[in-house]
């Protein structure tokens, strides 16, 4: 019994993301990007395209919660400006803290 | 001898955000081969059974998508009717200097009415493939990943599919293989040949011009394209759908996504189309099945995921 107590793992550092327009949390483990921690926990509420930054399926803005660093994503969907406004991809976004979002789906531009 | 014109695509120009991660997806997993890399940081890539130096060129950039899509011609004179065809029909024609893509002659480039740079070139260097042309075994040992024999075509979006159909028809000489019709008879997608194949390149209605849904690469059996899905479950290549099989075309197909986004697809199989056929038609009550033979309804990526 003694000997089991030295096998047990240590503790996965996850943070909370919470989904803002249906409250719904689900837990995003360190170094995971939020989709990826969505869609492993079987969860839905951001859609899900190319999961590599650049098709902006996945755009969320970060609502509340500052500690996060994103990947990668295409200018063509997150401007500078959207991202000092906290606008980025959810397959790019990887918690550093609890975080809250709002899913805002696909950019849809004017075609003139 | 019959092919005369437009023989294949020739090369895509895609637009990947990190080099590194791009090479690994297109040489270590699809198995294309590095041919080159040019002062600009441009890499040249090709498939395993493609004869010409290049059928891919990546380019880093801030964004993903497809600069270019170029198509190969049989000879220089062909090259010029297609030049002065093209500014009859009222098109813009750029003439780019040979060596602007190292190994490729010179190419005309226009824009289509759906916003997406095309290409026509008669000259590219000739490789062959490692097997040889004397009494070749069928198959070289040493490939990577999913082995894809060549890059194929793709499969644009953007807006006026009528009046891209006509210019591919009736100035480019390709052949409607398929389409897809609304009930008032609207046609919201359209497959074109240039040759013997099923399609070289296909067009879908959509609101945003000059957007890729995918590239696509061959295979030569549905085994492959199963081995081919195990390989993007062993890398964690994200898969869009598949393997199953488009009613059009016939192909047995699996969609992915490169490390930048942009949608590739590997596939085999078609049917043998002659100028003589009469074009399929799908109507979009059956466009679940036209898509996806097996799952008979569409996702929403198949409409809303383009770079």
């Amino acid at each position: 019994m003694a000997a089991m107590s030295q096998c047990e793992p240590s503790p996965t550092v996850e943070y909370r993301i919470t989904l803002a327009d249906s409250g719904e949390c689900f837990a995003c483990k360190d170094g995971q990007n939020v989709l990826a921690a969505m869609e492993k926990l079987g969860r839905r509420g951001i859609p899900v395209g190319c999961r590599g930054g650049g098709c902006g399926i996945c755009r969320v803005q970060v609502v509340a919660g500052e500690r996060y660093h994103t990947r990668k994503m295409s200018r063509a969907q997150v401007s500078a400006a959207d991202e000092a406004s906290g606008i980025c991809l959810a397959c790019r976004l990887i918690p550093e803290g609890d975080l809250v979002v709002r899913a805002l789906g696909l950019l849809r531009r004017a075609v003139s | 001898m019959s092919f005369t014109g437009v023989l294949r695509p020739g090369h895509c120009a895609l637009r990947v955000m990190e080099m590194g991660p791009a090479l690994t997806h297109y040489v270590e997993r699809l198995g294309l081969i590095k041919t080159g890399e040019d002062a600009q940081g441009r890499v040249y890539l090709k498939g395993w059974d493609e004869h010409d130096s290049f059928s891919i060129v990546l380019r880093e950039a801030d964004a993903p998508g497809m600069d270019y899509l170029g198509f190969k011609v049989l000879a220089n004179a062909d090259l010029d009717r297609f030049e002065v065809a093209l500014r009859d029909y009222g098109c813009q024609v750029e003439r780019i200097p040979a060596g602007e893509l190292e190994g490729c002659g010179h190419r005309i480039r226009f824009e289509i009415p759906s916003g997406h740079q095309i290409e026509l070139y008669a000259e590219k260097d000739h490789l062959g493939t490692s097997v040889g042309n004397r009494n070749p075994h069928p198959w070289p040992e040493g490939l990577q990943g999913m082995k894809v024999h060549r890059f194929d075509h793709c499969l644009l979006y953007g807006p006026k599919l009528a009046d891209v159909a006509d210019l591919f028809i009736n100035v480019l000489g390709f052949s409607l293989t398929e389409r897809v019709v609304t009930p008032d008879n609207t046609m919201i997608a359209a497959f074109f040949s240039s040759s013997n194949k099923a399609h070289d390149i296909a067009f879908i209605e959509h609101p945003e011009p000059n957007k890729l849904h995918h590239a696509s690469f061959l295979l030569n059996s549905w085994e492959e394209v199963l081995t081919a899905a195990d390989l993007m479950s062993m890398h964690d290549i994200p898969i869009d759908i598949g393997p199953t099989r488009h009613g059009i075309t016939r192909g047995r197909t699996i969609y992915f996504f490169d490390p930048s986004g942009n949608r590739n697809e590997v596939f085999c199989g078609d049917y043998s189309w002659y100028p003589d056929r009469e074009p399929i038609t799908w109507e979009t009550e059956h466009l679940g099945r036209a898509i996806f033979y097996h799952d008979r309804r569409l996702n929403e990526n198949f409409l809303n995921v383009v770079t």
